[in-house]
């Protein structure tokens, strides 16, 4: 895909030499490359030719989340070029563009510095080519917009006039930003770098991939947590027009075919036999086992200030209540698929993943050959969400087109997806709270259980430090159901039973929520117990800017209920006020308004974009996402049962500020998602004065208890 | 396996396909013409949506041998430059993140524009059923409302 976008870029473009463009990059022949030396290739992301061409790399795994658009425009401003004249590439995976990974929220609070100085790097060394090409003072030039520019006579030369100079002097290590005052790229709103081929339907996903001679691959896979592959009978299999193969390997059995039906049919009438190899479970048992583990307190607490039994036995109100979420899939748009091909001792794979170099080492492995035998291509992703940081997906390819020998692009269907992922686990928190006489909260127990691995409480997150006597329990039960990174991990389980709770406290304490939580904080600031896991001030800097946006508590309109919940995730904290509307009794979260400190913001769009998605996407799981298990398998197969929220369920309007900050950028692709859950429920709450504490809500069954 | 003549995105075409085989798969697979996307197999999600004389039609569960000498008009047909009002606005809007799902969502909102020049918020509620799993649908519902202003309608 990416030959073919090349090659017509270059068409239109109208180069002579195909020099420019080719550094590091594998699919492109070398012959091909012709001259390097004509060429500026200062360090791995930046490459401008002779005509002025200026190629920037994006390093790290596009899933949705803006990241090649955003670290070029980066590259971009501190090499004080033009944003639309330049040429943005997505790189390979290779050890000299760093840490090549998208989780975590990680690669701007992770790149921004040192990709600054990268583009910092080729404009000092254009400057001072451009000096000694006219023999005047390096201080006396200045570069704007691809020129270097002599300023006392205004004399001027475009950067591919300086580039055969500047390749021969030595890379500088001092090097100097720009002032941010002077940015003209950063901060300001560009949009997504692919926008002309996603609306054109141009091949740009690893689904697309077309090779000569390539096989698609269906999968027949364990029909539940617990069943092993034994052995297969694939007689009628091979009579289905367009079969070429059927291969067992990794534990699954593949269909290969010319086409992707043709291998669906193969797969239909495929037998394979399963067998037991442990437990089969269900979603009841793990509840029931749950309920009874969140009222035993753990021997270990991951967090014990003060003392909240004594706390508890002072004498004043307590409260108890009971949160939790349920299993959800991934579910990416673009179904889980790899491209391989294994041949010669040697791998070259290309596909959706957000890790790469992991990918690649899984692969080496797999097939026992050197990992510098592999290739790893990484195309645009149509989603991540945490289901690519395990890199079964090319494995699984890769050994299928071992085993084959041929080309395969691999893909799961809908049902394989949702029925074969690793889970956000569903957990259980049991919160009890103590106000004092003097209307004081004075002790806070939270009890989790998790099922297999991960946790739904945050040890050291607020309002831990702001409360006297504070205890977390936090537990995992051992299940067979795998379980994993789902966007934001822990924070999208926590966030919801935390800030419910606090809620119902406030409510209790007869104070407004955003005025207890604002207590809270001064108190955490004035006199903390235990570890602070956050900046107070920037926590407040949020709260008092939704306030604002929003309007909170001052002129309620007829039949508009506001919710609020802050979080803090990933070093960037966010708080939201949902609006609830109530059509036919059945209530509509009509807006939401979301303040964000996330230091610095690189591209406007791409952040309000991500902001106002995650908040969606976390509403739609509220709404109606869960999985449940029965003797070992998935119940919900596909998005008939699994379900998201259409446009009649999505808010009207969700309007995204962000607080003004020359701090250093943090994380943006979670933050904005766990704290809608709570804003939505405490809304609801204010709405109906029904407490929602299950996820998910599924508001239209009137006769549901979910408290 | 049979010999279908279809006219896909104004241009005679000729596939040798099962009668079974979904009108998404012929697209993908046997014409190359990969902008069309998969994304549930049970008409639920509408990644696959393409038009059958310009009204919406989920490929992915629509048979080849129901196609008959309807017009099928995918993303990649849609208009010759990328210029078609909704594909304007959805640039302008900046709608897409992973992108997955839009070239459906385009030619969703395309339809419904045919059908409703200037469609209200409830009107967008009622006929807009694609899944985005980013969440754009706000600026889905804005870039609607901005094709429509570009096609000439009137906002209401």
């Amino acid at each position: 895909m990416e030959t073919v976008s090349r090659r017509s870029f270059l068409k239109v473009t109208s180069i002579a030499s195909a020099s420019a463009l080719v550094l590091g990059f594998d699919l492109f022949n070398t012959a091909e490359a012709g001259v390097l030396d004509t060429i500026f290739a200062p360090n791995a992301y930046i490459t401008i030719n002779t005509a002025g061409l200026v190629t920037l790399m994006a390093p790290n795994p596009e899933i949705g989340q803006g990241i090649k658009t955003s670290l070029p425009m980066i590259l971009a401003e501190e090499l004080n070029v033009k944003w639309d004249s330049v040429y943005v590439e997505m790189a390979s995976l290779d050890p000299k563009y760093g840490s090549q990974t998208a989780g975590g929220s990680g690669a701007i609070r992770g790149r921004f510095a040192p990709i600054r100085n990268a583009g910092a790097t080729a404009r000092m060394m254009l400057i001072t080519a451009a000096a000694q090409q006219w023999g005047v003072k390096e201080e006396d030039c200045y570069a704007d917009d691809g020129f270097v520019i002599h300023k006392p006579t205004g004399k001027k030369a475009g950067y591919g006039e300086l580039v055969t100079k500047a390749a021969t002097l030595p890379v500088p290590t001092d090097v100097k930003l720009k002032d941010p005052k002077d940015f003209k790229i950063i901060g300001t709103r560009v949009h997504n770098i692919d926008n002309q081929k996603i609306i054109t339907g141009k091949p740009l996903y690893g689904i697309d991939t077309r090779r000569p001679g390539m096989l698609f691959a269906l999968v027949s896979r364990p029909p539940a947590f617990g069943k092993v592959y034994k052995s297969f009978d694939d007689t009628e299999t091979r009579k289905v027009a367009g079969v070429k193969n059927v291969v067992a390997a990794n534990g699954v059995v593949a269909v290969l075919a010319t086409s992707t039906w043709a291998a669906k049919k193969g797969r239909d009438v495929l037998k394979v036999v399963w067998e037991d190899s442990a437990l089969l479970e269900n979603s009841a048992d793990h509840e029931n086992t749950f309920t009874t583990m969140v009222n035993t307190p753990t021997a270990a607490p991951a967090r014990n200030d003060g003392d909240v039994d004594t706390a508890f036995a002072s004498g004043g109100k307590v409260l108890e209540a009971t949160y939790s979420v349920p299993n959800l899939s991934h579910a990416n748009m673009e179904p889980i698929n790899f491209f391989a091909d294994v041949k010669d001792g040697k791998a070259e794979l290309y596909g959706p993943t957000q890790v790469p170099l992991s990918m690649r080492n899984a692969v080496a492995k797999a097939l026992n050959i050197a990992p510098e035998n592999v290739s790893i291509g990484m195309p645009r992703q149509g989603g991540g969400f945490g289901r690519k940081l395990h890199p079964d997906n090319g494995v699984e390819a890769a050994l299928i087109s071992a085993a084959a020998k041929a080309p395969v692009q691999l893909m799961w269907t809908r049902e394989d997806d949702i029925q074969g992922d690793f889970y956000r686990p569903a957990s259980m928190t049991k919160y009890k709270a103590v106000i004092s006489a003097d209307n004081q909260l004075l002790g806070w127990h939270a009890n989790s259980v998790v099922l297999s691995s991960g946790g739904a409480l945050m040890g050291r997150g607020f309002p831990a430090a702001a409360i006297p006597n504070f205890r977390l329990d936090m537990q995992n039960l051992k299940s067979n159901i795998p379980t994993g990174p789902w966007r934001g991990p822990t924070a999208n389980a926590a966030a919801f039973g935390d800030e419910s709770f606090l809620d119902e406290i406030a409510l209790e304490m007869k104070k407004d929520p955003v005025a207890l939580r604002l207590e809270l904080l001064n108190l955490a600031k004035t006199k903390p117990v235990g570890q602070t896991g956050y900046d107070i001030d920037k926590f407040k800097s949020v709260i008092d800017l939704v306030v604002e946006m929003s309007k909170w508590g001052k002129d309620p309109q007829k039949n508009v209920f506001q919710g609020f919940a802050a979080y803090y995730s990933f070093s960037t904290y966010v708080a939201q006020v949902a609006e609830v509307t109530v059509v036919n009794g059945t209530p509509r979260v009509s807006k939401v308004y979301c303040a964000v400190n996330c230091g610095r913001v690189v591209n406007l769009s791409g952040a309000e974009n991500q902001v106002q998605g995650a908040i969606v996407d976390g509403l739609s799981h509220a709404l109606f996402s869960k999985i449940t298990f029965e003797k070992g398998a998935a119940v919900q197969k596909n998005f008939n049962t699994y379900k998201f929220l259409h446009m009649q369920d999505a808010p009207i309007d969700v309007v995204v500020q962000f607080v003004k900050t020359e701090d250093a950028p943090t994380g943006l692709g979670e933050p904005g998602l766990p704290p809608i859950a709570p804003a939505v429920a405490n809304a609801i709450f204010k709405a109906t004065g029904k407490r929602y504490r299950k996820l998910p809500f599924d508001l239209a069954n009137k006769s549901k208890d979910n408290a | 396996m049979a010999t279908y003549h279809l006219s896909v995105n104004s241009k005679p075409v000729t596939v040798d396909a099962d009668a079974d085989t979904p009108l998404l798969w012929v697209l993908r697979d046997h014409l190359n013409l990969v902008g069309t996307k998969f994304g549930c197999g049970v008409a639920a999600c509408g990644a696959c949506t393409v038009h059958l004389d310009g009204t919406a039609v989920r490929s992915c569960s629509f048979p080849v041998n129901a196609v008959g000498t309807t017009k099928v008009t995918t993303i990649e047909g849609l208009s010759k430059d990328g210029d078609h009002p909704v594909q304007a606005a959805w640039s302008e809007v900046d709608v897409a993140q992973c992108g997955y799902c839009q070239a459906g969502q385009i030619m969703a909102a395309a339809a419904l524009l045919k059908r409703i020049p200037n469609p209200t918020d409830a009107d967008i509620d009622a006929n807009m059923t694609n899944i985005c799993r980013c969440g754009t649908h706000t600026r889905i519902r804005k870039a609607i409302h901005l094709a429509a202003a570009k096609r000439g309608g009137v906002k209401k």
